[in-house]
């Protein structure tokens, strides 16, 4: 395997094989199509797995690093290398296209080839995302992952997707053209590169630094959302079709949490410190409030989505304790995050596949038709809530012992999100899935079949695994994190 | 007194293009009933001068007609980008042309002369000259507008362009008498010269310098004098706005770079706060005024007005790499505009104009390959990786932050969102919406090859920029 550019072809396979299920043609050829992008989303988690296999836990820089020069004008290079905080996020996004495509399989009957290859291409670009280590590189994917996202939650989206996406492109746009800013500027003071590594080195004042990590915090803010610039992510989730709520929560949301442990704290870590209070306040406004805002929604997506708000208000905060707890804490919390937000929204794709409704209203007793459905139904709602033995219990656990370590007040409200968590994801879980059969909709309801069966049985492995033993995801990331930590600890002023 | 022969070498592109132009006049006057002639011979007369350019690639300065013309690397490089430019034009255009009686010998024999004129002006080291080649610009522009005689919205645009343009040459030809009287000298490296050595009247030079840049900014189409744009481009049959929203502008950025940075650069002082004035003012109603329109031409002469705001911000950062990238913008612009206009005419057919923003409803279900090219059109006017519009916007800003435009910049990206909208929209229509009517689309081939190859152009230069940067840099390092 030496010598093989592994990261390359995680990147670019999947785009390759968008190409490929594009050429397919028009809807007569939709089954080659749909193969074509099972082969190519497979095929890309196979190439992936290497990068958990042969990573090597013990170092703490870049693995894998390719570097060529790419743009000689102004010394940008092509350079992709991926250590402990980045790695696991390749591999999730790699698993949920997979999982995407397969979601899609049936439910998706207009302009097949289109939407597979959208979500290749946007398999292809975010990897590209987490594996940048060259600025201008950076910014390439992470705009051009917007591309197929917009026209995913246009074309396919729902009856108000129009406004939705617009939305999120703009909102997200807005906040990424400051972060080129932020870059160029970075560019002229460090006499020419484009490396995020020479970067971390590059002494700024105290000014300078604000003005940069605003300009991040812009971009990555709306990304993750933070309270109060999520107002996006509601409208995107509840009109985008299930595979791309899926993406959107379980790996698009991550990127924003991502570029603040890449980015910003590690290139003005003295501004973190200077604002790490403005930012857990933020989060924990989002903790709490965005708990409450889910607790009165009608409609199940919004809930889900509202909660995913809530629950990288938990990232944020860890990302912003500045010790080993909160940090790893804040990066088990989005892996697991990634599969629960994205089974719940499998499984209310499931439900709307059969009934076009979202409304929790016009649900009830679904139990009684789907037994099966409601058995994974419930683990996810229960991961959700923050169940020990779920993936989705060690994350939080580990954010609050951080935060106790910190402030004990910050702690308290912190973990209010395990009683807001649980009201408002069992509250829902009862009314759609419990009681008497609601109406003779659900009394035609047939429950999961092999396909969407063989989905959320993987996912639900991957939540109990991870909630019982979390090392294989944890040892990875130590010396990353520490790592980070002691630059972070370092001032960088002069 | 013997004059000298000048050097007539340097100035063989031209001489050529004149000569055909003529020669196609004649032929045409002949050859009635095949107007195919005269177009394969315009085709072949660009072809042909782009051999003749290549062929005397400057990569030294040289003079000629006693220091009036110059013949530099940035002269080459532009002149062969117009070739490339008139002639796709052509190609998209025939078609069109063809259905609209407009397929006549004029039309080929205008845009050579109007060629030719946009030649002398990135030819010219002498102010008068560049008057001279901007008025034959100018005039057969005026000409081509005004062709479809009984369209009476062509001949309102003509009328239009033709007043304010002479206005605009008006303020040009006071501001140069004004800068001559300061100076005592036309040619552009005495005047820099002058200007170095130290003025008399410091105050009738700024004067001059105010007055050469408002007519600069009319030709440019920068607000506030952007009152042309939007209703010529509107006005004027598709395949003529195409050709004024194209190659013109190469002209007009060698124009301004002729002026203000080799004859002007002295006053760099006076110009660089107007030029910050238009450009955030261009960017401003540009952008603005686009989300109001409804007709598509109308659309893209309004982000054409923001782009020339944007292109102002590499030159306003008076430094060569400011240059280059604001040639680098340039560049990119025309690629890109041409695909937008071809898309347009590509659209249209007999007796049906495609100019409404509807027009473009439902394009992925009717051709799904056209829809791609004309969404990555888009998302590269709106400056969205991986196209080439985002590596002309990056060149540009980092050029203006290095000079400490700091704000500058950031209202530059501001505006640039709200500008992403209007291109946005345009996709929405394409991909989210339902045809409107679901005649088929079908282009002769070598437009559709054309076109494709304009489309997938902007992807190609998106993920190797290089080259192109380089090439841009290249002519300004070389040239001044």
């Amino acid at each position: 395997m030496e010598g093989t550019p592994l990261l390359s072809l995680v990147i670019w396979l999947p785009i390759v094989a968008g190409v490929l299920v594009l050429a397919t043609g028009g809807d007569r050829n939709a089954p080659y199509a749909r193969l074509v992008a099972l082969i190519g989303a497979v095929a890309g988690l196979v190439v992936a797995l290497p990068l958990y296999t042969a990573f090597d836990p013990m170092n703490a820089g870049m693995q894998f690093v390719e570097r060529k020069p790419w743009i000689e004008m102004f010394n940008v290079h092509y350079y992709v290398g991926v250590d402990g905080i980045s790695m696991l996020f390749l591999l999730l996004n790699s698993f949920t296209t997979v999982l995407v495509v397969i979601a899609g399989w049936k439910v998706i009957e207009k302009k097949v080839a289109q939407y597979m290859a959208a979500f290749l291409f946007m398999s292809g670009l975010m990897n590209g995302v987490f594996a940048a280590l060259d600025g201008v590189l950076f910014y390439v994917f992470w705009e051009a992952m917007l591309i197929p996202m917009f026209l995913i939650i246009g074309v396919w989206g729902g009856p108000n997707r129009v406004y939705a996406s617009i939305k999120f492109f703009l909102y997200t746009l807005l906040g990424s053209l400051l972060m080129l800013v932020a870059f160029i500027y970075l560019y002229n003071k460090s006499g020419g590169s484009f490396s995020i590594q020479d970067y971390y080195g590059l002494p700024l004042t105290m000014t300078e630094q604000v003005l940069i990590f605003l300009a991040f915090f812009t971009a990555f803010a709306v990304k993750v959302p933070m309270w109060p610039v999520h107002t996006w992510l509601p409208d995107a989730h509840v009109e985008a079709p299930t595979g791309g709520s899926v993406v959107l929560a379980a790996i698009m949301l991550k990127i924003g949490a991502y570029g603040f442990l890449r980015f910003s704290l590690p290139i003005t870590p003295d501004a973190s410190h200077h604002l790490a209070g403005f930012m857990i306040a933020l989060s924990l406004i989002a903790v709490v409030y965005i708990g409450l805002v889910a607790l009165v929604q009608a409609d199940m997506k919004k809930l889900i989505a509202y909660s995913s708000i809530s629950h990288m208000g938990f990232v944020t905060l860890g990302i912003f304790l500045f010790n080993a707890f909160g940090m790893e804490g804040a990066l088990v919390q989005m892996i697991s995050h990634g599969f629960i937000s994205g089974a719940l929204f499998l499984c209310v794709g499931v439900l709307y596949d059969r009934m076009h409704s979202r409304q929790i209203a016009d649900y009830g007793g679904v139990v009684n038709r789907m037994p099966k459905f409601a058995a994974f139904f419930m683990l996810f709602a229960m991961a959700n809530s923050g169940l020990p033995a779920t993936s989705g219990f060690v994350g939080e656990f580990m954010v609050i012992m951080g935060t106790i370590k910190v402030n004990f007040w910050y702690a308290f409200l912190a973990a209010s999100t395990l009683i807001f968590g649980a009201a408002y994801t069992l509250w829902m879980f009862k009314r759609v899935v419990f009681g008497a059969v609601a109406n003779e909709e659900v009394e035609k309801l047939e429950d999961v079949s092999v396909r969407e069966f063989l989905v959320l049985a993987v996912l639900a492995v991957a939540v109990l695994a991870m909630g019982l033993y979390p090392l294989p995801f944890t040892e990875v990331m130590h010396a990353s994190v520490n790592n980070l930590l002691h630059h972070v600890a370092q001032s960088k002023l002069y | 007194m013997i004059v000298p022969m000048p050097n007539l070498m340097v100035a063989l592109p031209e001489i050529f293009v004149l000569v055909m132009a003529c020669v196609i006049l004649l032929v045409d006057l002949w050859v009635k009933e095949n107007r195919f002639i005269a177009y394969a011979l315009t085709q072949m007369t660009l072809l042909f001068a782009a051999w003749l350019t290549l062929g005397s690639f400057h990569r030294q300065v040289e003079f000629s007609f006693s220091h009036m013309f110059v013949a530099d690397a940035i002269s080459d490089t532009l002149k062969l980008m117009t070739y490339v430019a008139v002639s796709v034009t052509l190609v998209y255009a025939r078609a069109y042309i063809g259905l609209r009686g407009l397929y006549r010998g004029e039309f080929f024999v205008l845009a050579l002369f109007a060629m030719l004129g946009m030649m002398v002006m990135i030819s010219a080291n002498h102010f008068l000259v560049l008057y001279l080649g901007l008025e034959l610009l100018s005039l057969s522009l005026y000409a081509m507008v005004a062709m479809k005689r009984d369209s009476p919205q062509a001949t309102e645009a003509a009328m239009k362009y033709f007043i304010l343009g002479a206005l605009a040459s008006g303020l040009l030809l006071y501001g140069m008498s004004l800068i001559y009287g300061a100076t005592g000298s036309l040619y552009n490296n005495e005047v820099a010269l002058a200007i170095m050595q130290g003025v008399e009247s410091k105050a009738l030079l700024a004067m001059g310098v105010v007055f050469v840049v408002a007519g600069l900014a009319f030709k440019l189409g920068a607000a506030p004098f952007h009152m042309w744009v939007p209703d010529v481009y509107h006005g004027s049959p598709t395949a003529v706005t195409l050709f004024l929203g194209t190659a013109p502008k190469l002209a007009a950025f060698a124009f301004t770079m002729r002026l203000l940075i080799e004859g002007l650069q002295g006053s760099v002082a006076d110009w660089q706060g107007m030029l910050v004035v238009l450009s955030v003012v261009s960017m401003l109603v540009g952008n603005l005024a686009a989300i109001a329109q409804t007709n598509i031409k109308r659309m893209l002469a309004y982000s054409t007005i923001s782009h020339m705001g944007f292109m102002l911000l590499g030159i306003l950062s008076g430094a060569l790499n400011g240059y280059g990238a604001a040639m680098f913008y340039v560049v990119t612009y025309v690629l890109m505009s041409l695909g937008a206009f071809g898309m347009i005419l590509l659209l249209s057919r007999r007796g049906f104009e495609a100019e409404h923003l509807n027009d473009f409803k439902g394009l992925n279900q009717r051709s799904p390959w056209h829809a791609f090219l004309m969404l990555l059109l888009m998302f590269s006017l709106a400056g969205v990786p991986p196209t080439v519009g985002f590596y002309a916007k990056l060149a540009v800003l980092q050029a203006a932050l290095q000079a400490g435009f700091f704000g500058l910049v950031v209202v530059a990206v501001l505006l640039s969102v709200v500008g992403a909208f209007y291109y946005l929209r345009v996709v929405k229509l394409m991909y989210f919406d339902e045809p409107l009517d679901n005649s088929p689309i079908e282009p002769q081939a070598d437009m559709q090859l054309l076109l494709s190859a304009n489309g997938l152009g902007v992807l190609l230069l998106g993920i190797l920029p290089q080259p192109l940067m380089a090439l841009c840099t290249y002519a300004i390092q070389h040239s001044l």
